[in-house]
């Protein structure tokens, strides 16, 4: 496909789409999102920009294999795990640190937040393993 | 203790990670690892002849009755000595053996293992984790028999022994299970207290069954005895292991240890001797007509295991004691027999008897080391194989019952052994020198293990009250659970048992001269034995298997015929004819009487998606299909909307978006639209469908009348934000209260892509 207007939309709209993956990822806890959402919003920016451009060579620009992201998440996953079972709680039980920073205020850190990152990593790295299998691009 | 095993376990995965180029005398470290461990458990004879027993507990999982238990008694002790002891020589030996080999690295790994996992099964206190060692043993001289895995025999045999042995520690353990479930416990302990209560259970013949077939199986007891044979294709140091000091006798060390528990009994006076004298037969029979020296081993093997089990089973004092000694005889003479032998392959390149014959003059240290053990095997004076012989005659004469029959079989397997001994000698090392291709010699370490074994054959046979005192007699208290003294004595005087030891050397010598002076009859006798015995069990065994497995290829290509939409028919068609049976007998067609259409936008919405549904299934056009599938999708997102399920409405949206991303890459590739199914099938589909979507549907109005229990989802609310921090439930639920699930979920994810990754892998050219 070359078409020049989805070729600048996609410039655009990709950077959009993964600040939104960011903003969904980030609030998930409060407010609608989290890491699911957050990976297939990431995943759909690269395969947007995939469409628009050339599926190789969005994937030469990746550079890491989507198997990586996959492997990278599930290990952030079992890594949330460790705080509880250090601080002898129950597996999985969540584990917070509450840290103080000026001006903004208490910002509280959870393996939780760990663990949907993993989420979100797992679901780009499918997402993507999905979509070059099937454009067979290796 | 158990650091001893922790050392052996963690210490062959670290001689493993060393390459063999850059360090040479791993067989030799791990050697002197063994003679500590030895000198380790020789420095707690004195604790354990005083009566008392090492024990040790680490919980690991309580909630099974499945603790890391171990517990050093006098028969433990015998077995742990005989295993890091012999271990040492034969990790010597295999040092010089195994110099020409590639994969040594991986060849003492898994020796070394097993060494280990031998000593964990005899310190093993809980029976389940027995079994585990016990399967361990298995599973490891597997590896080991198919070492030379480029030789097809070695494959066979080592599947053979695998399935076998692996097979009966599967039969042990249900044994075990049954008597636990009688004793409450796992626990050795426990179970010796509870004896009487074992012995009087219903369980306890179904259970020493079982038992048994797992130890009959290890100690290759006929008829499970063939795979021992096949397992000589293993390298000879393993042989010389396998054969002496562990696996096989594994059998019999469970027996002797559970012997408190389960003996005393009708079915265990009579059974396990039955199957022991057949045993001692068939190998002794078997034995001489071997041409290989190596199966001649082998067989002799199997005769000894089978007076071990013999005398277990025939259960009086002086039969236990026999057996005990016997174990350490046989121990030494053969692990020494077996290093000789392989000795003898490597300098002359042959183990075939007949191209064989005055190595005497070659290898004099080896001829003379071969001598001691060979006596000692046929139990001549003055070896501590004689002693045995005597003992085991004298236990034979004075056992109860069925004495007289079993004394007339040892009689007749002591005189095959006898001859056995004498012929493997003339041939081997006196007679006509042959012409070998290699100057055969003796040098290297080759020696060292066997001339020390062979010693102590002589020296024990001398002094026979050191072995005595220091190790058979806490053995055999272990065991009586009572103290008992042992004193062993080379001169009886003229008894009845002398002149029965007589008698069978008289005729074992003339068998000998028989077969030496005619080799015709021997010859004939081979013949023979190849009409009478057609059905070679390790053949049939192989071919049973090979039976089995086409018979579930073909199965196999039935069930699983390779076609997705019959796959997914029999799920669909079973699925819903099973609810149907439900909801027929639950009356469950009877459904609220006022469906509500409110509001009428939703029930717009729903009429959308209907229709869309529809012309997706009869439309010919893919692209209509899939944007009608689209139109699907997002309506019931905007569903989920309108009932405030947010997080599951953006999901949907952006699941259907990549869907239809999906589909559109896919489109390409697809041939084109053709009508394959006939009309037949189509009617077919569309009344398995409506079965299915009106099985659906009434489930669907079924679950709004079902009453709701809130306090799951209560618990939920009231609990996000003060126990995890969090004001969106639904991503709590995800990351925190059920995130178990959410790994689940992810892992099947991932599971999914790497099926996807395989299918559509391109293919190299």
């Amino acid at each position: 496909m070359n078409s020049v207007i989805l070729q600048i939309a996609a410039r655009y709209i990709k950077a959009l789409l993964v600040l939104f993956a960011m903003i969904a990822l980030l609030r998930g806890h409060n407010y609608p999102g989290g890491g699911f959402i957050g990976g297939l919003l990431a995943a759909l920016s690269v395969i947007y920009y995939g469409f628009a451009f050339n599926v190789r060579q969005v994937r030469e620009k990746l550079r890491v294999n989507p198997a990586t992201y996959i492997a990278i998440g599930l290990f952030l996953v079992v890594l949330s795990f460790i705080p509880s079972i250090l601080n002898q709680l129950e597996l999985m039980q969540g584990v917070w640190l509450k840290v103080q920073i000026p001006v903004l205020g208490e910002l509280k850190l959870g393996t939780p937040f760990l663990f949907d990152m993993g989420v979100f990593l797992t679901v780009v790295g499918v997402t993507f393993l999905f979509f070059f299998s099937l454009t067979k691009v290796e | 203790m158990q650091n001893i095993l922790l050392i052996y376990f963690l210490l062959s995965l670290g001689i493993f990670v060393i390459p063999g180029k850059v360090f040479k005398y791993k067989a030799i470290v791990l050697a002197l690892v063994q003679v500590g461990a030895f000198i380790y458990f020789a420095s707690k004879i004195p604790i354990i002849t005083d009566g008392e027993t090492i024990n040790s507990n680490l919980n690991w999982i309580p909630e099974l009755g499945l603790n890391l238990s171990f517990i050093l008694n006098g028969l433990s002790l015998a077995f742990a000595l005989l295993i890091t002891g012999i271990g040492a020589l034969v990790f010597i030996y295999a040092h010089a053996y195994m110099k020409s080999y590639a994969y040594t690295d991986r060849f003492f790994f898994f020796l070394f293992l097993f060494s280990g996992a031998m000593l964990g099964l005899v310190l093993s206190e809980n029976l389940i984790q027995l079994f585990i060692f016990w399967e361990l043993t298995s599973f490891l001289s597997f590896l080991l028999i198919t070492f030379f895995h480029e030789k097809e025999p070695a494959r066979k045999a080592a599947f053979q022994s695998l399935f076998i042995t692996g097979f009966g520690g599967l039969i042990l353990l249900t044994g075990i299970i049954l008597i636990g479930s009688v004793a409450q416990s796992y626990s050795l302990t426990e179970w010796i207290l509870k004896a009487d209560e074992i012995r009087s259970s219903a369980f306890y013949v179904p259970g020493l069954i079982l038992i048994l077939i797992g130890a009959f199986t290890k100690s290759a007891q006929f008829p499970f005895h063939f795979w021992l044979p096949g397992a000589m294709q293993a390298p000879t140091p393993v042989s010389s292991y396998l054969h002496s000091a562990t696996m096989v006798k594994a059998g019999f060390f469970l027996l002797a240890s559970l012997n408190p528990v389960l003996s005393g009994t009708i079915e265990w006076t009579y059974i396990i001797p039955l199957f022991g004298v057949i045993t001692m037969l068939v190998g002794a029979y078997f034995a001489i007509t071997q041409t290989d020296i190596k199966a001649i081993l082998a067989y002799t093997t199997i005769t000894a295991l089978g007076i071990l089990i013999l005398l277990i089973g025939v259960d009086t004092k002086l039969s236990i004691k026999a057996a005990i000694l016997f174990l350490f005889i046989h121990a030494f003479y053969k692990a020494t027999l077996f290093m000789v032998a392989g000795l003898i392959d490597k300098k002359t390149g042959t183990r075939d008897l007949s191209k064989l014959g005055g190595l005497a003059h070659y290898m004099p240290i080896t001829f003379i080391v071969a001598l001691l053990a060979l006596f000692s095997m046929a139990g001549l004076p003055p070896m501590l194989g004689f002693l045995g012989k005597e003992l085991v005659y004298e236990a034979k004469v004075q056992s109860p019952g069925i004495a007289s029959l079993i004394l007339i079989f040892g009689v007749a397997a002591n005189v095959l052994m006898i001859a056995v001994s004498l012929f493997f000698l003339k041939k081997v090392f006196l007679g006509k020198k042959n012409n070998y291709t290699k100057n055969p010699n003796e040098k290297g370490l080759f020696i060292v293990g066997p001339a020390l074994l062979a010693t102590l054959s002589l020296f024990f046979g001398l002094f026979p009250n050191i072995l005595g005192n220091s190790i058979i007699e806490p053995a055999i208290q272990s065991i009586f659970l009572e103290t008992y003294h042992v004193k062993l004595k080379l001169w009886h005087g003229f008894n009845k048992v002398f002149f029965l030891s007589l008698f069978t050397v008289t005729l074992g010598v003339l068998l000998f001269y028989l077969i030496d002076k005619y080799p015709k009859l021997l010859e004939n006798w081979r013949k023979l034995n190849n009409k009478i015995f057609t059905i070679k069990l390790a053949d049939a065994f192989s071919n049973g298997l090979d039976n089995f497995i086409e018979f579930s290829k073909r199965n196999t290509r039935v069930i699983q015929h390779g076609y997705h939409r019959y796959y997914l028919l029999t799920i669909i068609v079973v699925t819903a004819l099973l609810l149907w049976f439900q909801v027929f007998v639950t009356r469950g067609w009877e459904l609220p009487t006022k469906l509500s259409f409110n509001p009428f936008y939703i029930s717009g919405l729903i009429g959308i998606i209907i229709v869309a549904t529809i012309f997706s299934a009869i439309n010919k056009s893919r692209i209509a299909t899939i944007i009608a599938m689209g139109v699907a999708g997002y309506g019931i997102s905007l569903i989920f909307l309108y009932y405030s399920a947010i997080d599951l409405a953006i999901t949907q949206i952006i699941v259907e978006t990549l869907t239809v991303v999906m589909f559109v890459i896919v489109l390409q590739k697809l041939p084109r639209f053709a009508k394959l199914s006939s009309k037949v099938t189509k009617i077919r589909d569309l009344a398995i469908a409506l079965v299915f979507g009106s099985v659906m549907t009434i489930l669907a109005l079924k679950a709004v009348q079902v009453e709701f229990n809130h306090t799951i989802s209560d618990f939920f609310v009231e609990n996000s934000y003060l126990k995890a921090y969090g004001k969106n439930v639904v991503n709590v639920i995800l990351v925190d209260f059920r995130a178990l699930d959410t790994l689940g979920e992810i892992t099947v994810l991932t599971i999914a892509a790497l099926g996807v990754f395989v299918l559509l892998k391109k293919k190299k050219a």
